[in-house]
This record gives C-alpha cells, sequence and structure tokens, in this order.
C-alpha cells in the first residue's frame, strides 16, 4: 500500500475545478457558517442546502452521491451529541434510568440532536467536495491570498510535502514489526502491552531520528537550489470576475437563505 | 491505516457560532505570539518544523493493540512541544491539526479554532511546562515527568472538549465529561507509554537533539507557571465538574437558556462558577485535596531544580 491514500483530489476539468481555490475557501466557510446559523429544526432550509451540494457534485462531474458517500467520517461523533436529547425541557418522548443519570429524551431534544446531525454532515460535504476539486497546494495558497501567516504557511507546504515520505517511512516500520510478529496458531502471542507500547515508542523514535536527520539533508539541498521560502505551482492565482461573480452569487443565496430561515 | 480519528477531532456543526469565534480568537492570539517568537530564531528552523509536522502526522498511524481490537496510538502534542520547544510545538500541532480537518475532514473548519487549543495549544504548554520543571534532573524523573505530561495533556484535550460541546448546547455536562474524561483516561496511557518510550530512544540514540530544547531560547521558567496552572486547572475542574451532584439540574436549566439567546455564554460562565464557591461541598473537599497535592508536588519539583542550576 502506498502513502498516496491521502491525495483527496480528483482531476476534472469543470467550473469548479477551475474556480479560484481562494474564492472556493471562502465560499465552502461561508456554507458551513450558514449552516450554523440555520435554526434548529429548520428541515426546508437544510434540504435546500443539501440541494445545492447535491448541484454542486454534479457541476464538479463527480456524481450526484460523491460527497454522500464519504460523508460518514462523522458519524462517531454524533455520540457525544447524543445526549442533546435529554438536555432541553419539552414534550416528555421517553424516560431511561441509567446508572446515576435520570434521562428524560423530550421533542425538542431529538430536534436539537437531528439538527446538530444535519449540520455536521452538511458542513463535512462541502469541505469533501472542496478538497476534491482543488489540488492541495493550491489550497495552500489560497490560504497565503487569504493572509495566513507565511511561515505557518511553509510548514504546512512542508507537512504535506513530506507528509507521503514519513508515511512510506512509517509503513516500512509497521511491515518490519509485522514481519518480526510471528505467532503460532492456537498460541497467544506479541507479549504484554507493556512491552507492545514499548515497541511503538521505539518505532516513534525512530522515526523521529530519522525525519530529524532527513530535515538537515533538506535544509541544505534547499540551500544549494536557492529556495526562496515559499513552493510553487504552475496554477493561476488571480481572482478574475468569474470568480468575483460566483462569490457573490453564493452570498447573495446564503443571505437570502437566512432571511426566509428567521423570517 | 489512516490515522484513526481519537474522540477529540470536532466536527462542524457540534459546536455554537458564539464558542466557535470565541475559541477562535483565543487560538489566534496564542498563535500570532507562536509565530513572532519562532520567526526570528533561525532560517533552519521553519524546515525542521515542517518535517516535524509530517513526523507527528506520520506518527499518530504507529499504533499498538491494546485489548479487543482497540488499539493505541499518539496524539503528540506534549512529545512535540518537547523535542522542539513550546511554540514550534504548536506551530507544530497547528500544522497537523489543520491539515487533518482541511484534507481529511478530520475536524471541521468553522470550529477548527477550538480544536487547534484542544490539541495543539494545550497539550503543548502542559508537555514543556511540566517537562521544564525537570530541567537539568536525572534522566528517569524527566521521562516519568513527560508521562505524566502526555497523560494530563490528553485529559486537558478531553475536558476541553466537553466544555465547549456543553457551552454550545450540544451536550450534557454531567454525562459527556465523565465519558469523555473516562475514556481518554485510558487513551492517555497509550499517549503516555509512546511518550516515555519515544524519549527513552531519543535519549539512547541522539540525546543532543534533546539537549537543544532545555537552552533558555526555547522557552524559559514562565513555561513552568503556564504548565502548572493549566494542569492545576485540570485536575480540579475536572473531578469538580463530573462528580458535583448538585451541578445537574443546574447544567440542563442552562442549556435551557442556551438555546433560546445570543447572551447565554456569559450568563453559563457566570452560573459555572458556582460549584468552585462550593455546593457540592465532597467533590470540591476531594478536588482541593488533589490541587494541593500537585501544588506542592510542582513546587518542590522547581525548587529543586533551582537549587541544582546556580544562576
Amino acid at each position: 500500500m502506498h502513502a498516496n491514500v491521502f491525495d483527496r483530489y480528483h482531476d476534472g476539468s469543470s467550473l469548479l475545478h477551475h474556480l479560484a481555490p481562494t474564492v472556493k475557501v471562502v465560499v465552502a466557510v461561508l456554507f458551513i457558517l450558514s449552516n450554523a446559523l440555520l435554526p434548529d429544526g429548520d428541515w426546508l432550509s437544510f434540504g435546500i442546502s443539501w440541494g445545492v451540494i447535491l448541484l454542486l457534485n454534479l457541476l464538479a462531474q463527480l456524481g450526484l452521491g460523491f460527497t454522500f458517500k464519504r460523508s460518514f467520517i462523522v458519524l462517531p461523533f454524533t455520540m457525544a451529541a447524543i445526549t442533546a436529547l435529554f438536555s432541553l425541557p419539552g414534550e416528555t418522548l421517553a424516560v431511561w434510568d441509567f446508572g446515576p443519570w435520570h434521562l428524560v429524551a423530550t421533542d425538542l431534544g431529538l430536534v436539537r440532536f437531528l439538527s446538530i446531525v444535519v449540520r455536521s454532515w452538511l458542513s463535512v460535504q462541502i469541505a469533501i467536495l472542496l478538497v476534491a476539486t482543488t489540488q492541495f497546494p493550491d489550497l495552500i495558497h489560497a490560504l497565503e491570498h487569504l493572509r495566513l501567516p507565511r511561515m505557518l504557511i511553509t510548514v504546512i507546504a512542508f507537512l504535506y510535502r513530506y507528509l507521503f515520505v514519513l508515511t512510506d517511512e512509517v509503513m516500512r516500520l509497521l511491515r518490519a514489526r509485522q514481519a518480526r510478529s510471528a505467532v503460532l496458531p492456537g498460541q497467544r502471542g506479541g507479549g504484554g502491552i507493556l512491552w507492545r507500547a514499548q515497541t511503538a515508542g521505539n518505532m516513534v523514535g525512530q522515526l523521529f531520528v530519522r525525519s530529524y536527520e532527513r530535515s538537515d539533508r533538506i535544509f541544505n539541498a534547499m540551500l544549494s537550489r536557492g529556495y526562496q521560502g515559499h513552493i510553487r505551482t504552475f496554477n493561476r492565482h488571480e481572482v478574475i470576475a468569474r470568480d468575483w461573480l460566483i462569490m457573490a452569487l453564493a452570498i447573495f443565496l446564503f443571505s437570502i437563505l437566512q432571511l426566509f430561515a428567521h423570517l | 491505516m489512516l490515522a484513526s480519528p481519537t474522540p477529540l477531532h470536532i466536527p462542524d456543526g457540534f459546536l455554537s457560532i458564539t464558542v466557535s469565534l470565541l475559541f477562535w480568537v483565543v487560538t489566534i492570539a496564542v498563535l500570532s505570539v507562536a509565530v513572532r517568537r519562532t520567526e526570528s530564531v533561525d532560517e533552519k528552523q521553519v524546515p525542521l518544523m515542517g518535517i516535524m509536522a509530517a513526523f507527528i502526522f506520520a506518527a499518530q498511524m504507529i499504533n499498538f493493540p491494546v485489548a479487543g481490537g482497540t488499539s493505541g496510538h499518539l496524539l503528540g502534542g506534549a512529545l512535540a512541544a518537547i523535542v522542539l520547544g513550546p511554540w514550534a510545538g504548536m506551530l507544530v500541532m497547528t500544522a497537523v491539526i489543520g491539515v487533518q480537518g482541511l484534507l481529511l475532514q478530520d475536524g471541521g473548519l468553522l470550529v477548527m479554532g477550538a480544536n487547534l487549543l484542544n490539541m495543539g495549544l494545550l497539550t503543548s504548554a502542559i508537555g514543556f511546562g511540566l517537562y521544564r520543571s525537570t530541567q537539568g534532573r536525572q534522566r528517569k524523573l524527566k521521562l516519568g515527568v513527560a508521562g505524566f505530561a502526555a497523560w494530563l495533556s490528553v485529559m486537558a484535550g478531553a475536558l476541553a472538549t466537553s466544555l465547549q460541546l456543553w457551552l454550545s448546547g450540544t451536550a450534557r455536562l454531567d454525562i459527556v465529561l465523565p465519558a469523555m474524561l473516562g475514556i481518554h483516561a485510558v487513551i492517555g496511557i497509550g499517549e503516555t507509554l509512546i511518550t516515555v518510550a519515544a524519549l527513552a530512544f531519543i535519549f539512547r540514540t541522539r540525546p543532543d537533539l534533546l539537549e537543544q530544547t532545555e537552552g533558555p531560547a526555547r522557552g524559559g521558567r514562565g513555561w513552568i507557571v503556564v504548565g502548572a496552572l493549566i494542569s492545576l486547572a485540570v485536575l480540579i475542574l475536572s473531578p469538580l465538574a463530573s462528580t458535583d451532584p448538585d451541578g445537574l439540574e443546574r447544567v440542563a436549566s442552562d442549556l435551557g437558556f442556551l438555546s433560546q439567546g445570543t447572551e447565554a455564554p456569559f450568563k453559563i460562565l457566570s452560573n459555572y462558577s458556582f460549584p468552585i464557591l462550593g455546593e457540592g461541598a465532597l467533590s470540591t473537599i476531594v478536588a482541593g485535596l488533589i490541587g494541593i497535592l500537585v501544588v506542592a508536588a510542582i513546587v518542590i519539583l522547581i525548587t529543586r531544580s533551582r537549587k541544582t542550576q546556580p544562576h
């Protein structure tokens, strides 16, 4: 297995792919903000928001269910929100006594819980769409245009550049551990938890030393090649009229949605 | 094979806008200091931090089987701060958490301020602060304190996450806090074991790398105070908030306020201060005792390390 599992970009030549990355980041964040501002239980507005995502999926030529299929990543975290069920006064739906907790599920609590899940589920889809239609180096440049500190941008650029290299390194370490961990059938192998943790810790230490030494070599190589402080890309980064237009349209749509939701 | 999501990466939608923005403000304030402090060091520092960010990202994939199909792995904030210094550690963790959120949707964008604070800033401050107090001491003590700091850093993240969820009206504090702290008390042990073993390995093979963080350039005595204060807050607040039975009813009514008005955060904070003033007497006493013990331990550590270091 190779480490390029991290690359979430899907090549294409749609309008969404060609939109300026800065605009895409701004619109995605506005969309998430808009979700957060929608009142609990406003299913129509949530539905319209999802409609927008489906439309964008089609526009990006990714297929209607592209973001939906990948959106279940937020599911584990809904466990934390499940207590919202019991947190609001309202009409009682069910009562549980669970250890020291007296839990009263209310209709308002249920609405709140579902709204939270829907919000996060919509928000994660726009983020998936963003990285599926934007190459990560371009995203990094977008952050630069959005005035993030140059140094932080460079650290992120390096992280992305060497993520794959070090992930390969980790996979070599994991493979080596596996190759040395023979288990006889029917017998328990692998030592105690402490021993296993120590092995994992040694691997982390080994990885640290290798990474540190690699960064020395990289710095020398950078100096010899005349590195000027940022990583380049061939893609354009000027925001043209079309980008402004689409951003204005998005802001207009979000405003209308909010207006109707709060009237 | 991807880094398994720890239940600390909050997705979008789980925090209210007020809470999200509030924590963005705090995080940006701290990070802007971090950027200014690190920029002036030397130009080699930037590529080093980039590679170290990739290292933390990759190291989170190294797991070890614990029991019943679950596995422990690293969060890395404490380790990063110990080997790189507090400010660099914060920036490295910011890059890691930022990329996890942006690229892998492991954590939301609007709530990223909170995620950065929980997993990057708090962990680095605790990790480095407690470790710094052992400067000039024996290696065994250093490893022990580093291990404790690693565990506490995970607990701090869990505590902060629970409080943010509660302030947002997303979860009931009396359930989410014991659950989060309970899970992370166990996850934190994995963090401790890996951090200690990794540091021990680095001490054996490249002790020179660790000595670099001991210079005053990376972080002065002030960090001991910062680390100790945050640790204290975690150690006192956790048992107080999770065992105080009188808080239970209040929390429920507070959450009622939350869903109604924008002034909620202020109401919540003022209501929240009541447990510290003492309605749940038993929990206050227990927490107080723990607090005194921790203060005493830290004071002893600091005074001893001062004795060994003539200035």
